[in-house]
């Protein structure tokens, strides 16, 4: 008896000590192989496909860094995280990137320790109901049951938009995007509530989409980001880059189809440096030179990336909006290579 | 002449902690007593400096903050302005609500399927071992989840109601919404603990009727001694139903009258019912399966406690010219409540911690509140489950207290 409660104490304080060192990079280089977090399944951002290779928005990140890292955009092992696992998994070690839609906050930043790279989707939370219902404005929503996924952000804008328009609802709290499309179709809930690029995507895989309207409510500001560990400045700074780098591809117009052809060398000392014909800005973050051009070369750039998952031309369908390049009055903007 | 002298007293020496057998098995538990604690020591303190270097403190400060979300199946009053620790006792109370009505419902089903397991009647028989094996042998998650779809798909949404006239009792994919008691001459709230983030309302209506309930009980209690005396005395017992049915309801009855007691029927409103008692599916869901699969293995119980009960006992209860149901109620099973109750105990323990997978129907217990959202929303791992483990030990604790009290109270008392 005894020792099997000292056996039980010892299990979860190991879990609990289960914290990894600083050096992702080199473990990850040892390993050869980057464990990339991702969801458990939302089509056009990360979900297996009937061959059981992963695709998606998020995805494409994984691959980008894996590509940049060890040179070849397959050597990733995705591990499927719920809202409620990802961050245990990220701060315990068992993923080194999490790439999951995950809303860049103050305190998950600053409280719970992590390092958002930067924001690689700006979305924000809508609601979806059934055309049915009629409704036309989230005000319209009194009384109204709401399924939300537990453990993200959108239960909180959720609370705080009733609360602020002072009207009442019915939260019914659901473990993953699934199981709320079970419920709403069923009509055990009237309204469906998650980021606007979630809801697209849940749509897309609707039988019949065009019964369900998103409302033009937008109610928060969600920045979905890539994060890593807190306190592993490199590591931020391979998967950071490499965020921009497809963004910065996309600006210069390196894309798949031409990036052999730049990787030759230019008259543009801008590409040069991305591409890593000029200069030493591979060897600076402990990379091979070419690092841009592989992360690149696997997914194409920002745009090309964006078009082939979730883009106007996929089921997903969502136009650039603030996702476009600042050059085109988005919020792109990648900082210089130089 | 011979005297008697003490034999040398050796002397102790160290080596004998280990050569010499009668210190040896002390000396072995003793070091081994220590390796546990400085492998503990160690563990606790590796953690601590584990988040310590992550700059994770361990504090239990954010119980007081506001938690930020709502919940929907709530026993006390909650809003997303309440404090985590407001929200943990919510999920509390619900963990409480599931067990205590999966932990009834299964002893009775269990109870009955046990009994009528060892039916003569071959069907009757065969039906049962056909439950208990169906049951106990798929994992209780399947169940819980296979139980909401089932209530998800079945019923109608609450929109199919429009226009529909609706009785007492209406049943939706939401879940079932049964009338709820009001009165007009309410007598208020009792509130306790007002302010703090343990406060609750009890009804003061509840309060008068069960004051009146428990007052007629206490007659009744003092009526049938009298009976009882009397048919000691006299060999008669004189004829007292009549009058227990009446002190019984009448003081309930002119109690509810006083306040003006009439029953609030639900009412198609919007989007949802309003108005009655409204059972959410999730809860229907979780209580349904968690008491059917545990009933499979309290009848398991059951009929492994009345097979230990010998012949002899039956024999001899249908000697004396008792009826069969009447040798089981009152011969069969007392004896055989001795052999069910101690692995009884277990089912029950079994039943609140499985009650833990509520989250899979989207049911707010504990799990779901403290160590769900508030886990997080706040980033606090450690400390959250922490304090679960800890309120899942004490529940459990409790439970076995109070069942071991009572395994004391009806086990044999041998002179």
């Amino acid at each position: 008896m005894k020792k099997s409660v000292f056996l039980g104490a010892l299990t979860v304080a190991g879990l609990a000590a289960g914290v990894a060192a600083a050096g992702t990079l080199e473990d990850v280089k040892a390993r050869g192989k980057l464990r990339c977090g991702v969801t458990t399944g939302l089509v056009g951002f990360a979900a297996p496909d009937a061959n059981g290779h992963w695709d998606g928005f998020d995805v494409g990140m994984c691959r980008a860094v894996a590509a940049a890292v060890l040179g070849d955009g397959e050597a990733v092992e995705f591990v499927p995280t719920t809202g409620k696992t990802r961050f245990t998994a990220l701060a315990s070690g068992e993923v080194d990137l999490l790439a999951r839609n995950t809303t860049w906050t103050y305190s998950r930043d600053v409280d719970l320790k992590f390092e958002f790279v930067g924001t690689n989707y700006y979305d924000g939370q809508g609601f979806m109901v059934p055309k049915a219902l009629g409704v036309s404005s989230a005000k319209e929503l009194d009384g109204a049951t709401v399924c939300i996924q537990t453990g993200t952000t959108t239960e909180l804008n959720l609370a705080d938009f009733f609360r602020a328009n002072n009207i009442s609802y019915e939260p019914v709290p659901i473990e993953t995007n699934a199981e709320a499309q079970q419920q709403f179709l069923a009509g055990a809930c009237d309204v469906y509530t998650t980021d606007a690029s979630g809801l697209a995507a849940t749509r897309a895989t609707f039988e019949n989409p065009g019964d369900f309207v998103v409302l033009p409510e937008i109610i928060s500001k969600e920045p979905l980001a890539p994060l890593v560990r807190h306190g592993d400045s490199e590591w931020a700074d391979v998967a950071r880059w490499t965020l921009n780098a497809l963004i910065a591809a996309e600006e210069y117009g390196i894309t798949s189809a031409n990036i052999d052809e730049l990787a030759k060398g230019t008259n543009n000392p801008e590409i040069n440096r991305v591409l890593g014909t000029e200069g030493n800005l591979g060897e600076m973050l402990g990379l091979s030179a070419d690092w841009a051009y592989k992360a690149i070369k696997v997914n194409g750039n920002y745009g090309e990336l964006f078009e082939k998952t979730i883009g106007s031309n996929t089921p997903i369908g969502l136009s650039r909006g603030l996702n476009a390049q600042w050059t085109d009055g988005g919020l792109l903007y990648s900082p210089p290579f130089r | 002449m011979t005297t008697l002298t003490d034999p040398p007293k050796e002397s102790f020496r160290l080596s004998m902690l280990i050569y010499d057998t009668r210190y040896r098995s002390m000396t072995i538990q003793v070091v081994a007593m220590l390796g546990f604690m400085l492998l503990f020591a160690w563990l606790i303190n590796n953690t601590a400096q584990n988040l310590h270097d992550l700059g994770k403190e361990p504090s239990f400060s954010f119980l007081a903050d506001p938690a930020g979300y709502d919940i929907n199946q709530r026993l006390i009053d909650y809003d997303s302005q309440s404090t985590h620790l407001r929200a943990a006792v919510i999920g509390f109370l619900n963990t409480i609500l599931v067990a205590v009505m999966g932990c009834i419902t299964a002893t009775v089903l269990g109870v009955f399927i046990g009994v009528a397991r060892l039916s003569k009647n071959w069907l009757i028989a065969r039906i049962m071992t056909i439950y208990v094996e169906t049951f106990r042998n798929v994992p209780v998650l399947l169940w819980i989840v296979f139980t909401m779809a089932i209530l998800i798909e079945t019923l109608p949404a609450p929109r199919a109601y429009k226009g529909v006239e609706t009785g007492a009792l209406v049943l939706t994919n939401r879940g079932v919404y049964v009338p709820e008691p009001l009165f007009t001459n309410s007598l208020g709230n009792l509130h306790f603990f007002a302010g703090s983030p343990a406060r609750f309302d009890v009804s003061l209506d509840l309060i008068a009727v069960l004051i009146a309930l428990a007052g007629g009980l206490i007659a009744r209690h003092f009526i049938n001694a009298r009976a009882h005396r009397i048919q000691n005395v006299t060999g008669k017992r004189p004829k007292t139903w009549h009058i227990n049915m009446a002190v019984v309801v009448l003081p309930v009855v002119a109690v509810l009258v006083a306040l003006g007691f009439y029953l609030g029927y639900p009412q198609l409103k919007g989007f949802n019912f309003q108005g009655g008692i409204y059972m959410r599916n999730s809860l229907i869901a979780l209580w349904l399966a968690l008491s059917l699969y545990t009933a499979a293995f309290i009848a398991e119980n059951v009929r492994a406690g009345i097979l230990a009960i010998s012949k002899g006992q039956t024999e001899a209860a249908s000697a004396l010219g008792l009826r069969p149901k009447r040798v089981m109620s009152l011969v069969i099973l007392p004896q055989a409540l001795r052999v069910i109750i101690p692995p009884l105990i277990s089912q029950y323990l079994n039943l609140t911690k499985n009650s833990s997978l509520a989250i899979a129907v989207g049911y707010m217990d504990l799990t779901g509140t403290l160590m769900g959202i508030t886990l997080n929303q706040t980033g606090r791992e450690l400390e959250t489950v922490l304090i679960g483990m800890l309120i899942y030990l004490t529940i459990s604790l409790s439970i076995s207290a109070v069942m071991n009290w009572y395994n004391n109270r009806v086990k044999l008392v041998e002179r």
